[in-house]
């Protein structure tokens, strides 16, 4: 009896949480989605949607979080899998680590010094040889930066599946007759899915609403669903409209946590 | 170099930076069809010589040789030769089926023929039936009939078995040495098999090899090292034992706690000091005036086989007693034993001269 009733004020503040930042929320968006500029009740926001100006948003969207997800795993794999391999590996894990702590805007302003007409970037491209070029508000900038900011919530959740891995699997699989690349196509890889799949889950889903890097570093030449959210809410004052490209935000949300879920076996 | 052979290792070191060599200067042979096993205290350097000879691993200095050629530098991966590890090392990602047919795959075996032979190794370790569960619905046992099928299907000439029986428990463990003993007898492949526990040695193998600090202390078949240990570590390390201080008087006669009794040994020099060993088996419980110990009862003990009964002599040596006689504490007793039953070393012989000594009895005794 009085166990269940301490369970019940635990849980509380959880509840609190989830209905106050949670489920109010969303019922709100979904709510003002429903409204249009002038504050009728319709479903033109919806329709609006449809048209290839928005689709062509959600479009490219993806397109940059496709691309920021598959860059930064690419480089984030190897990087932990050499991490599990070195001596003081929590420590250069927390290396990695560290620049994540500090905020994503101030990280932006340096970024914005460093690719600027006369950033550090171009005065290395001027010795070299290469000549200064515009580097700030290009697609090569915009991904550089998101990847930069993302890869260590890549990498953690991949070198935690990595450092977890058996070590006898591995000469259990050499033994039988496994190269070094069969090896790592038949157990390691399979063995550390489940990390690539939550790397992937916590890149992807902030990607796709990326917003102030696409402004400060993309010079708003990258429209994402996320500058489109801020830009109804701030500028055009259409809350409506950004209500409803929200609402899709949290569908495609949804839909990748379902593909990328742990599906584990025999459960 | 005879046909028989499969593995030789000459003079090999294995060492990690400057610390201690964790092997040194090892040779041994290794014959076809046989059921050796690594014996020792942890540290010894056993699992070292198994992972020299999956190929996990390459020597600081000396040779190792498969099957005649010199193999130091083959890879793992390129080795005729399957591991059972001490935690099985099962994939857990594949099921049992894939699990055993992960060799086979990689050697890139029609299906056919994959499936046939994973049923076959599955059906001899007696686990028909089994092929689609996952590996965390078998228990301890049948994870460790899985890893030894994984092992078998590949058809390789050495199996080498890691102290997977360590992390079974007793009843299991003991019914797994006689399953392993009877496969590797069906099979007739190699096995080389690394343990701490000596009992499971004795019970199973053909030859055992018995190690201590990176040194083969004293190879030789079960009875022969347990009959005829060649030093104090040897005698401690395999079952138990007396071992008391003494002298060589001369041939069949040995003196020790202040007595001269009467041996089997001989050919060791005149009043060399020499340490003997009794097994506690072979002290037989009898009145004071018969025996030729005599001892006041310390600490009794109830084994269930035996009592385990520990007396101290006037000397104050303890002596340590299996009988199925009770005796009470305090009492006087006198303990009797066979010439046969001391079994004398000497101080710092080598494996080769004790053999040679040995040998010599045996030739005295067909003259005889």
């Amino acid at each position: 009896m009085n166990k269940k009733l301490t369970r019940q004020l635990y849980s509380v503040p959880y509840l609190l949480w989830i209905i106050l930042f949670v489920i109010t929320p969303i019922i709100l968006v979904l709510y003002y989605s429903f409204f249009d500029i002038e504050g009728n009740f319709s479903f033109v926001n919806y329709q609006k949607f449809f048209t290839p100006v928005y689709l062509k948003m959600t479009f490219s969207s993806f397109w940059y979080a496709f691309l920021i997800t598959v860059i930064a795993l690419l480089i984030s794999y190897p990087t932990a899998y050499v991490l599990t391999k070195t001596k003081h590996k929590q420590l250069w894990l927390l290396l990695i680590i560290v620049p994540s702590w500090v905020n994503l805007l101030l990280k932006a302003y340096a970024f914005i010094g460093i690719f600027g007409q006369h950033g550090m970037a171009n005065n290395i491209l001027d010795i070299i040889g290469v000549g200064s070029r515009q580097i700030l508000f290009t697609d090569f900038s915009f991904i550089f930066v998101s990847v930069y900011i993302f890869i260590p919530f890549m990498i953690l959740p991949i070198f935690n599946a990595l450092d977890e891995l058996n070590p006898s699997l591995l000469d259990a699989a050499n033994d039988l007759g496994a190269s070094r690349w069969t090896t790592f196509k038949r157990v390691i890889f399979p063995l550390t899915i489940d990390g690539v799949k939550s790397g992937c889950q916590i890149v992807f889903i902030p990607a796709l609403s990326l917003f102030m890097l696409t402004r400060l570093i993309a010079g708003s030449r990258v429209i994402t669903l996320g500058t489109a959210i801020e830009q109804h809410f701030l500028v055009t004052q259409d809350w409506g409209m950004g209500s409803t490209i929200a609402v899709f935000l949290i569908l495609a949300m949804f839909l990748v946590m379902l593909v990328t879920r742990d599906r584990k076996r025999g459960l | 170099m005879t046909d028989q052979q499969i593995i030789q290792f000459k003079n090999v070191t294995k060492q990690f930076g400057d610390d201690q060599p964790v092997l040194n200067e090892v040779s041994f042979e290794i014959e076809r069809g046989k059921f050796y096993t690594l014996l020792g205290p942890s540290g010894c350097g056993k699992t070292t010589i198994l992972r020299l000879i999956a190929g996990f691993m390459e020597p600081t200095s000396g040779e190792i040789y498969f099957d005649g050629k010199l193999c130091n530098h083959i890879p793992a991966n390129k080795r005729q030769v399957n591991t059972v590890f001490q935690d099985y090392a099962l994939f857990p990602h594949l099921n049992v089926f894939e699990n055993v047919a992960f060799g086979l795959r990689i050697k890139k075996l029609k299906n056919k023929v994959i499936e046939e032979k994973v049923r076959q190794a599955l059906s001899f370790v007696n686990l028909g039936g089994y092929e689609h569960r996952e590996i965390k619905e078998m228990s301890g046992g049948q994870r460790q009939r899985v890893a030894i099928a994984r092992a078998i299907v590949n058809e390789p000439e050495v199996i080498l078995l890691d102290e997977p029986l360590s992390a079974l428990d007793l009843k299991l463990r003991t019914q797994m040495q006689y399953e392993l003993r009877q496969l590797q007898r069906r099979l007739g492949i190699t096995f080389i098999f690394v343990t701490h526990d000596q009992e499971e040695a004795l019970a199973m193998s053909d030859e055992i090899f018995v190690l201590n600090k990176g040194k083969i202390q004293q190879s030789g078949t079960p009875i022969d090292i347990y009959d005829e240990p060649i030093n104090r570590f040897v005698a401690d390390f395999i079952g138990e034992s007396n071992i008391v201080k003494g002298t060589m008087i001369e041939d069949f006669r040995v003196a020790f706690v202040g007595q001269q009794f009467e041996c089997v040994d001989q050919g060791m020099n005149k009043n060399e000091p020499i340490e003997i060993v009794i097994r506690p088996e072979d002290l037989a419980i009898t009145s004071q005036e018969k025996g030729k110990l005599k001892v006041t009862v310390v600490s009794q003990l109830f084994r269930g086989v035996h009592y385990e009964i520990i007396g101290q002599d006037a000397a104050g040596n303890e002596w340590l007693v299996h009988s199925t006689k009770k005796a009470q504490v305090g009492d006087q007793i006198g303990l009797d034993f066979e010439p046969e039953a001391i079994h004398v070393m000497r101080f710092g012989e080598s494996e080769e001269d004790f053999d040679r000594r040995l040998e010599a009895y045996a030739e005295d005794d067909e003259r005889e």
